[in-house]
Parts: C-alpha cells; sequence; structure tokens
C-alpha cells in the first residue's frame, strides 16, 4: 500500500539553513547537506529545501546546494523559493532535484505550469498554495502569506491540477505556526475534489496532528519545519504512533 | 568495471550517478553505441513523457543498440516503460524487449502515484537480500500490468509490475536510486551481477 508521507521542510538563505536548530549530533547547524542526511537517517520520506535569499548569486549557490544534497541524500527531495522560469528548473534538475515547487511566478504567470509540464513533465512540478480565511473563503496569498489575491483557494488547486501538475503542497497560513494543527477541513475538500496527491503543511505541532492530517484531511503526505527542527518531534517515533493509528507508513 | 548510464537527453541522470558513486563505483555517461556496447552494466534512466523520450532515443539511433545489448541492463522509471512493447502514453511504440503494453491508472485512484509503496512476490537476483514488503519509492502515472516477465509487484488501483526481467534485461518502475537503503541494496545487486 502507498504509505503517507512525512517531509520536514528546510529553510534555505545564501546556502544555509535558517532557523534554529536544535540537534546535538550536528556539527554544523547552518549545514543543509548534514541536516539533510540526518532527516534521511530518521527515516524522513522526502526533503524540501526553500530558498529564501535575495541575492544575485542565489541561483548559483542554490545549484551548489541541490548538487551537494543529490551527492549525499537517497531519498528524493524538492527545491522552491523564488522559481519563475524554464531556465531556473532546468538548472536544479540537472544538479539533482527531483522536484522543484513553484508558488508566486504560477499566480502571476498561469501558463508556466503548462509550460513546465510539457518540459520536464508533471512528476516533478509540485505548485505551493499558501491560502487564508478572508470572511469565511479560502483566498490565495503571496509572498508568503503577506499579498492576498483575489483567487479562490480551490478554483486555484482545480486550475493547477487542469495545467498538468503532479502534486499540490498546501499551507494554510491561518495554522502556519501556531502549532494548533493542520487546516483539516480545507485540506480534506481539496484532496477529495482532486486527483493528485495533497501535501499539508501549517499548523503542525503534536503527533495527533499529523494523524489528524491524514484521518481527517485526507493528505497524502505532511510538511512541518520546526517541530523536527527543535526535535520536538521525532520523525521516527511520529511515523511509529502513525502505524499505530492504521495509517500506513514507511518505517 | 565500466558502468554507462545512457544519456539521450530524458532523465535525472545526475541523481543516478551520484547513487552509483556512493555504493563506491563510478559511471559514465554516454549517447556512444561503441561505448555503451562495450559497457559492463548499462543503465537506461528516463523520466518525462514517453512519446518524446521514445523519440528522442530514436534520433539518437540507440533504439537500435539497447535491445541487441548482452550485458546486464537495467532501465529505471520511464527507462523501463520504453522497454516494454508499446505505452499508452502519446500512443509510443517501445523498444519491445518486455512483452508488455504500458497502461495509465485510472481516475479511481491519485494520479500519479507519488511516494513509497511495498514490492513483493520478488523473483529475481536483483532483489538478493531484499525482504518482501520493503518500500520503494515511486513517480508514475503509467503502469506494467502484471506479465510473465514480472520480477517484482507492488498495489495501486489494483497489483501491477512493480520490475521486470528478462535474460539481461531489467526494469524497475520504482526509482532505486531514491530508494534509501533498499535501493541501494538493489542497485549493489545489479551492478555484481
Amino acid at each position: 500500500m502507498l504509505a503517507k508521507r512525512i517531509i520536514p521542510c528546510l529553510d534555505i538563505k545564501n546556502g544555509r539553513t535558517v532557523k534554529g536548530i536544535n540537534f546535538v549530533d550536528l556539527r554544523d547547524a547552518g549545514d543543509p547537506v548534514e541536516l539533510a542526511e540526518i532527516y534521511s537517517n530518521e527515516g524522513a520520506d522526502e526533503l524540501v529545501f526553500l530558498d529564501i535569499s535575495a541575492t544575485e548569486q542565489r541561483r548559483k549557490t542554490l545549484a551548489h546546494l541541490v548538487y551537494q544534497v543529490a551527492e549525499k541524500v537517497n531519498i528524493p527531495f524538492t527545491v522552491g523559493g523564488g522559481i519563475s522560469s524554464i531556465e531556473d528548473v532546468d538548472i536544479l534538475l540537472q544538479n539533482g532535484a527531483d522536484k522543484v515547487s513553484i508558488n508566486s511566478a504560477a499566480v502571476k504567470n498561469p501558463d508556466l505550469i503548462n509550460d513546465l509540464v510539457a518540459k520536464f513533465g508533471s512528476q516533478c512540478i509540485v505548485v505551493a498554495i499558501d491560502a487564508k480565511q478572508i470572511n469565511g473563503h479560502w483566498k490565495v496569498h503571496l509572498v508568503g502569506g503577506k499579498v492576498p489575491t483575489e483567487l479562490d483557494l480551490f478554483e486555484w488547486a482545480k486550475e493547477v491540477e487542469d495545467r498538468g501538475a503532479g502534486e499540490i503542497l498546501f499551507t494554510s497560513m491561518d495554522h502556519d505556526g501556531t502549532k494548533d494543527g493542520f487546516a483539516n477541513t480545507a485540506l480534506k475538500k481539496l484532496s477529495t475534489s482532486l486527483n493528485i496527491p495533497i501535501i499539508a503543511s501549517g499548523g503542525a505541532g503534536n503527533k495527533q496532528h499529523f494523524v489528524d492530517s491524514f484521518t481527517k484531511g485526507k493528505a497524502d503526505a505532511a510538511l512541518a519545519a520546526s517541530v523536527f527542527h527543535f526535535k520536538e518531534i521525532g520523525i521516527r517515533e511520529l511515523k511509529k504512533e502513525l502505524r499505530q493509528c492504521g495509517i500506513p507508513v514507511r518505517l | 568495471m565500466k558502468i554507462v548510464i545512457i544519456d539521450y537527453g530524458a532523465g535525472n541522470i545526475q541523481s543516478i550517478k551520484f547513487a552509483i558513486q556512493r555504493l563506491g563505483y563510478d559511471a559514465v555517461l554516454s549517447s556512444d553505441p561503441i561505448e555503451i556496447q562495450t559497457a559492463d552494466k548499462v543503465i537506461f534512466p528516463g523520466v518525462g513523457e514517453a512519446s518524446s523520450a521514445m523519440g528522442k532515443l530514436r534520433a539518437s539511433g540507440l533504439d537500435q543498440v539497447v535491445p541487441k545489448l548482452k550485458q546486464p541492463v537495467l532501465g529505471i522509471c520511464l527507462g523501463m516503460q520504453l522497454m516494454c512493447r508499446s505505452s499508452e502514453e502519446g500512443n509510443t511504440k517501445g523498444l519491445g524487449i518486455f512483452d508488455v503494453e504500458v497502461v495509465r491508472f485510472s481516475n479511481k485512484v491519485k494520479v500519479p502515484q507519488i511516494g513509497w509503496n511495498e514490492i513483493s512476490s520478488l523473483k529475481s537476483s536483483l532483489f538478493r537480500a531484499i525482504g518482501e514488503n520493503e518500500h520503494i519509492y515511486l513517480v508514475h502515472s503509467f503502469y506494467a500490468p502484471l506479465s510473465t516477465e514480472t520480477i517484482a509487484e507492488s498495489e495501486y488501483e489494483m497489483r501491477y509490475s512493480a520490475a521486470l526481467g528478462k535474460d539481461n534485461f531489467f526494469g524497475t518502475q520504482f526509482h532505486p536510486e531514491k530508494s534509501s537503503e533498499v535501493g541501494a541494496r538493489i542497485l549493489r545487486n545489479f551492478l555484481e551481477m
């Protein structure tokens, strides 16, 4: 049976991991490659690297990082952050990324999804959607949730699927950082109305939240950052708990 | 040992090269028929869409070379699918090494299948020291149905071929290079055949 996936997300700035990291066995807390290896050994199913740097060197630095990760890590990984062209994607895939995630660029130019799918295939194109509720309606937001758009989450997600994306990474800005659980109602609506996998993001605070994202939210995968970085939840113990709850996982 | 990864412009070749390096071997990328024919092991990768990948293979003339190879050949993902008789994707005629017609999953399940699934009914030395129901990583929308050439099964919508084998030819629908320790072992088994 296809397993539900647990995906740690690493924020990258200028080739280094940001956010506090709490691994005792980590020699260099800012080294994304070392952290990726640790997560992989703990049983992470995939990794996501989100690049938040804004320098002129960013493209080159990120490509170099991707190369180093691919050299060491034997599980799939996705790279996102500021990707806006076929060339951006080409460089990352050539250096060993398995998938790329696009966000704002897809909203600004939806044809980019079709172009990327035609060139590289659905299997490596993830569309990330950040959304929050305004007057009870889920609206797509840009720039890490700061800029609202008129786009309805569910309509946009359907369009993303129709344009050929292989997967959707849905982050609820209402839940992100709250440690209060994932946006299970919206997740379930997405997951049952679309026919591509949905990755849940935003709100993980304890193991039960992950259980709920799969049982109530019907997510195919769940992503989190800080609960893993600060070792509040170990990936292996989380997956054991999921299995005890009858959720198929790779252990 | 000379390991050649066939380079025909369709695949995430870098990951396979790295996976082989992690096992202590080195692989060269090549589209040169002589280099491919004289290799000890040949890896035939592939991601993307079947008809355009097959078009690239034909344009390079390698569609004539691959089926005649005598050394162990491992097709990965789309590489495995192109080794079949045909694929429903883009109505593609394949290399015909495996007598199998590749078809699409129905919309009863999410397509593509992305993630870790189990392999079972393992029937080849490719899976030496691999237990039943170990997890491997897959990303695919099309699949090879079960056949006499099936050497590993998986289940998504129905049971289907996770791997095919015939004589010196092997194909895995999953990505051994991305399937953690299990995948590394399968890759090692192939390289040490």
